[in-house]
Formats: C-alpha cells, structure tokens, sequence
C-alpha cells in the first residue's frame, strides 16, 4: 500500500510511495500518449472483435462482421493453385509419356507432382523412397515383375494386379504343396533347384526334374521368370517374399498372389502420368 | 487502529493524485538555433546521410538485357540482391547478417570511444528530426517566435504558417517512404507508376506506412523517441565507462554560475554567466550541467550555444566540452587532469572483434564462386541392390548457376573406384559417367545422380566421398562430401 510519498536524496525524485521490505520506487512518470496508445490498442481489440471471429462459446464461436474464416482462405488458395498448377497439368493430359520426358519443364512438374501423389497414395505398401519391403516391390532397384519401361509402369498402375478391374494383371502360382500337387520332399528339392540358379545350394536330379515339368513354364528354363506373365526372375539376387530357403519353400508350398489395387479407379489420367515418371526415374526404369 | 495508518487514510484521493502524478503531459521543447562547430558538423551528416539515402535507388548500372540495371536492388519476388557487380543469393544471407554484426560492433566500439555519437549525428531519428526542424524554423521562425506563435489564439495567419509546415513535412515523409520503396523495385518505372495509380498494393502501403512514421517519429514525437521508445539508450551505459569521451559540464570551473556584469570582476565565481543558452538549444530540452543524463543525445550543440556565450564575455571556450569523465573528476580535484586511454579492454575487444567479423566476411567474399554444389544422399533405402549384385546409392545434387550464362558442367565423383555415374533423363540428354549437366543462366540445377559400384568392391558400410562440378581452373568450380553407403560386411 502507498505510505509516503518522498524526495528521493540520491536523485532528487519524488516516489511513488510504494515500499517492500525497505525497497521504494521511484516515480518515472509516463507520457500521457503512451497510455492513449494503449487505450487505443484496446479500442483496436474491441473493433476486432466485431469483426473477425474471436469469442468461443458452447457449440461454437462469434463468426465476426467481415464473415472470415481461415477454412474459406485456404479454400480459395487452394483453388487458385490448382489453377496455376493447370497450364502443366493440361499439358501433361495432353501428352505422351515418353514427349513429357523430353520437355525438360514439363519432366520436372511430372517429378515434383508424381512426388506428391506417391507420398499420398503409394507409400504406405512401398516407402517412402520407393524400396518396398517383404511382399511390396521395391521399386528402386532395376528388377521388374511385370516391366519396367514407362508404358509398363503406367499400365500397372491404372489396372493394378490380380485385382476385380477388368485390364488388371492376372497371373496364377499354383499352390504346389497345399494342393497336393508336389509333396513335402518334392517342395524341398525344388527349393534347392531354386537356390542352385543364383549359386546358393546343390541342385539333385529330382530337382531338376521337378523344376522341368512344374516351373519353366512360367520361370524359363535358366529361371530368368516372364514379366508378360509376372513370373519374377529367380535367377538373380532380388526376393520379394525373401531369398533364404525357408521363405522360398513356403512360396512354392502356399504360393503367393499379392495384389495392387488399380488406381485408374481413383485418380485421374495426369495424376497417373506423374506417378509412372516419377517412379520410372527412382532408378530402375528401363 | 494503528495511528500511523489513520494518518494516511486522511489524505484525501483528490490530493493523493495530484502528488502521484503517474502520467504527465509532454512538455514541448522549442529548440533554439545555433551556429557553430558541431552544427556544422551535423549539418554535414544529415547531407550526407540524407543525400545517401534519397539518391542511391538512382543509380544506374548496366548489367544486360536480362538483368535490372539498377546499381542496388533488394528484388524479393525474384529472390536476389543487386548490388554492382555482385549478386547476392537467398543463400546468401549471411552477408547480411555479417554487415549487422559489424554495425552493431561498430555501434559498441564508438560507444565505448565517444560515447553517443550514433544518436547525436547518425541515428535517423535524430537526422530526420534535424531536417523536420530545419523546415519549422523556415516557416514559423526561432524558438521565441515559435513559442509566441502556439501562444496566440487561431488566426488565418497563424493556420496558414501551421498548414504549410505539416503540407511540407507530409511531403518530406511521403518522399522518405517513396525512397525506401525504391530499393525493392525498380526506381524510375515505379515512379511513374505511382503517380499514375498503376503501382502494387504492397508499394502504396510501405509508402503509408514510411510516411505516418517519419511524419510522427519526426514531426511531433522527436526526443519522446529516444526518452522513450529507444532500447539503445538503455543499454548503452554497458559500453559507456569514465573513458569515454562525452559532452561534459566543466562545474569545477563553472560553479557558483551566476549573472555577470559587462566588466565585473570574476573573482571567487565561476564562468557560468547562467545565460541558459545551452537548455535553450538542447534538442531533447534538459540542462547539461544537471551532469549526465539519459535523455542527453551527444549532439554538441550545447557546446556550440556555450561557446558562443564565452566569447562574448571575453572567458575561454569549452566550458561544456567533449571530455572524460575520469579527466573531469581529476580536476574537480585539483590533481590536473588524467590522460585519456581510448585503449582499454573493452575498445580493444570491439576492434578485435571488428577486425575478425571483418576479415570472415572478406575472406567468405573473396572465396565466393559463380557456381555452388549441395549433395543430399537418398536414405530410404540406404542403397540399392541391383540384380546383378552390384550396390547403388542416389543423390540429389543442386547446382547453383549465380553466373549470366548457361553452364555445362562436368560432374566427377572423387574416392570411388570402379563407380560408375548415371543420372535421371540421361536417356534422352545422353551421356553417361562424366556427363556435362546444363545449368540455365542464374538459376538452380535439379539432378538425381545414381552412383554404382560393382558387388566386390562396394565398401562395408559407409565411404566418404567428394562430388565436384566445373573445371579445376577456373572460378566455376565447386564440390561438396558425401558418402557412399555399402551394406555391412
């Protein structure tokens, strides 16, 4: 509480009379603008008040004068966007994917917008960089289940594989060992088979024989597979569903059929286009 | 009840606020012209630095067709700073933040030698508020005719002086905002644009808003501004010491002040004839022999004002004087005087810091190349195994172009036997491990670089390499580390 006011003997100045414990303080007066500027700063808040939303209640808040909302800026701002982003966009409908390689301003928007669309649509089953993981396709590396040019790319995409669309890529692994159609021993040989073309066990003659009648069908004989029929390379260091013996035995036993849904159901022609070039670019397109 | 609190229950609240006057109202100072030495010198500075400011946007310089030919140039849309012949990047900030660093050092190092010289002669507040007054005084006369004039009631003659003064300061501040515009576009296009109602929002609004500031900060808040508003005066008193040379009261010699008659005798007074010529000059309306003061500014025109008093009683000048306060107190005791020490370790320490801060930024300068190289390796994956076996790693690479021309650089990977080097699109530009990458003209180069390496001689985890661009002899070369990630072995 004020007490007394005094003369201040070091600087002559009055006090405010204010004292805790001994310590007084001096009174600085402040210029009276000053305090109308902060006058005016409230006024200012109150004016804002009026006008823009500012004061919550139960089910909602004060929408404000002005009718501002952030949600109705980024409406417009995204609208405005994507009429800028159309100049390129448009041109992308309009053109083939292997021209759009060849426009370097135009490739660079496809880089950038398949970017975008893979971190939305793609990465959940094949990661952030593309490099897949065990039963999602790596798409970094330089193999390829059903191919690995532009238009291939583009293809699975929109159809998808083993999927209800129409165009969608089909292909069939029998189920060797729940079927009955080879034995235990029969999945194990064969196994090995499998291991000996990329130089990891000893082949035996039943094997081989196996290997003759079930497999090179879709595989070829040296096992370098058929991208028409996704029959993946298995002469080479790359699994899908993982390359020791134990993973490849249950592959032959239970087959494996994995599937990707057919994109062209969702998004739209450019998008697609984008996505191909961008995959395309990751590192292993032909 | 205690009686010591009855006793001041009894004061009534009328009385309590008039004693505890928390505001008060801005007493307007009325400073008085004066000539001499250091108004000179102030006029000198507010020439030079006023004259700086409005002309520099002026400046031509030609850069070629595709350049702005403006000499300096803050261009924010397209994201560079035109100054001569150099430009400077977004990247490039550091520069900036190298000329503050050495303004605020400098700022500190002249503190620490004369004390507030920056707020007496540079501060723009100050030098404006010169200019502001220089014009009031045109128009409405001295400090008396002045005060005489706000004394009178309203009159035609009276609007009409008050009218031009604010017409002509509105015209100052509006010229003060235009000016600043032009550093961050185009001057003469912009001009015209101006005036025709063709220019951008944001031009007319940074006119605005230059033009209410140096219109208030100059015209009507003045000294409020440093008594008030200015952080510097607070903190100064930290590079300020008895060192210092500042504007000073010589009381040993001007005390007892008093009246003097043309030929009394100066026995047992001082030379202080209490004429009050430098309260009356004084730019922030206090009296310097009140001793050191936070409103006092460092101007000298109290000098200048007491000066031309000394003269004219026949004593000698410098009675206010520039001088330390060490050498004061000295005399004040009659020990002579002390000697100044500009070399102390706070100076030392300001200029040490200067030459440092200076010689960084040179060198930073002098190293600058036309092109410069970042390398960001791909993590997801870590490396790729190909289906030969062979380990791949990829690379973003942006090449800056700073230069006028298109360049086709050679990119080379140091540290790396045997790796051979691709990039996306190098199908259709051709070229393969030494490729020539085209960079347009003041631009940024985007390029995803594969790096691959045969399985038996990829290394067992990570490799340091070097990526460089350019050829080895001229200043359009650039390199940067990276590494080579191989799978554990």
């Amino acid at each position: 509480m004020p007490t007394k006011i005094e003369k201040d003997t070091v600087s002559g100045q009055d006090t405010t009379g204010h004292e805790w414990d001994g310590v007084k303080e001096l009174n600085t007066p402040l210029p009276t603008w000053w305090v109308y500027t902060f006058y005016a700063t409230i006024a200012f808040a109150v004016v804002y008040c009026a006008l823009y939303p500012s004061w919550p209640w139960l089910t909602g808040h004060t929408q404000g004068l002005l009718g501002y909302s952030s949600r109705t800026e980024l409406t417009v701002a995204l609208a405005d966007q994507t009429k800028a982003r159309s100049k390129f966009v448009d041109k992308i409908r309009a053109t083939s994917l292997a021209d759009i390689r060849k426009d370097p301003e135009l490739f660079n928007f496809a880089l950038a917008g398949g970017r975008s669309a893979f971190q939305t649509n793609c990465l959940q089953c094949h990661g952030a960089g593309g490099a897949g993981s065990t039963g999602f396709p790596n798409l970094v590396d330089d193999d390829w289940i059903w191919g690995g040019n532009i238009d291939q790319i583009y293809a699975t995409i929109d159809h998808g594989i083993r999927n209800a669309d129409d165009k969608s890529r089909q292909s069939l692994m029998p189920r060797f060992g729940v079927d009955g159609l080879l034995t235990a021993a029969q999945v194990a040989a064969v196994t090995d088979y499998v291991l000996s073309l990329s130089g990891r066990a000893k082949a035996t003659p039943e094997g081989a024989k196996i290997w003759q009648e079930q497999c090179v069908a879709c595989h070829k004989a040296d096992g370098t597979g058929n991208q028409e029929l996704g029959a993946p390379n298995l002469a080479d260091g790359i699994w899908l569903y993982g390359g020791d013996r134990d993973s490849l035995y249950r592959t032959i036993f239970y087959a494996r059929n994995g599937s990707m849904p057919a994109w062209g159901t969702r998004l739209d022609d450019a998008t697609m286009k984008m996505l191909a070039i961008y995959v395309h670019s990751l590192g292993g397109g032909r | 009840m205690d009686a010591r609190i009855q006793d001041e229950d009894a004061v009534s609240l009328r009385t309590r606020k008039a004693e505890l006057p928390l505001y008060i109202t801005r007493i307007k100072v009325y400073p008085r012209a004066i000539k001499g030495l250091w108004r000179r010198v102030k006029w000198a500075a507010v020439a030079l630095l006023l004259g700086l400011y409005y002309v520099v946007p002026w400046l031509r310089w030609d850069r070629g067709p595709d350049a702005p030919n403006q000499a300096i140039l803050i261009d924010l849309d397209g994201r560079r700073g035109w100054f001569f012949d150099v430009v400077i990047w977004p990247q490039e900030i550091y520069f900036v933040t190298g000329l503050l660093i050495l303004g605020a050092f400098g700022l500190f190092f002249a503190t620490a030698l004369f004390g507030r010289i920056w707020c007496g002669f540079a501060c723009p507040q100050t030098v404006w508020t010169d200019l502001f007054m220089l014009v009031e005084r045109l128009i409405e006369g001295d400090r008396n005719e002045r005060m005489r004039l706000d004394r009178l009631p309203m009159s035609a003659g009276k609007a009409a002086r008050k009218a031009l003064k604010h017409t002509v300061w509105l015209a100052i501040a509006a010229a003060t905002g235009g000016a600043w515009v032009f550093y961050y576009v185009d001057a003469p296009s912009t001009l015209v644009k101006i005036f025709r109602g063709e220019a951008s929002l944001e031009v007319y609004v940074f006119i605005g808003l230059l033009t209410a500031t140096t219109y208030t900060l100059a015209g009507w808040a003045r000294e409020q501004v440093c008594t008030y508003m200015c952080p510097w005066p607070r903190f100064q008193a930290a590079m300020l010491d008895e060192q210092s040379v500042i504007v000073t009261y010589q009381k040993w010699r001007g005390e007892p002040r008093g009246k003097h008659k043309a030929g009394a005798s100066w026995d047992g007074r001082g030379d202080c004839v209490d004429c009050n010529l430098c309260v009356a000059v004084c730019p922030t309306g206090i009296d310097i022999r009140d001793g050191q003061q936070i409103e006092c500014i460092g101007c000298g025109l109290c000098i200048d004002a007491c000066n031309q008093t000394m003269g004219k009683v026949d004593r000698p000048p410098n009675l206010i004087l520039w001088d330390t306060l060490a050498n004061q107190q000295a005399k004040e005791k009659g020990v002579g005087g002390a000697a100044w020490r500009p070399l102390r370790p706070r100076t030392l320490l300001y200029a040490a810091l200067l030459v440092v801060v200076t010689a960084v930024m040179l060198s930073a300068f002098w190293l600058r190349t036309d092109i410069e190289l970042t390398v960001q390796r791909d993590r997801s994956p870590n490396f790729v195994r190909l289906s030969n076996g062979d380990i791949r790693n990829s690379y973003a690479v942006k090449i800056l172009n700073k230069s006028r021309d298109e360049q086709r650089l050679q990119l080379a990977v140091e540290g790396l036997p045997g790796a051979t080097v691709g990039f996306v699109g190098a199908d259709i530009q051709g070229g393969t491990a030494v490729t020539r990458l085209a960079v347009h003209p003041d631009s940024v180069g985007t390029f995803r670089i594969f790096l691959t390496v045969p399985a038996g001689s990829a290394p067992s985890g990570s490799k340091p390499i070097e990526f460089t661009v350019g050829d080895k002899t001229s200043r359009k070369r650039a390199s940067h580390d990276a590494v080579f990630v191989g799978p554990a072995r």
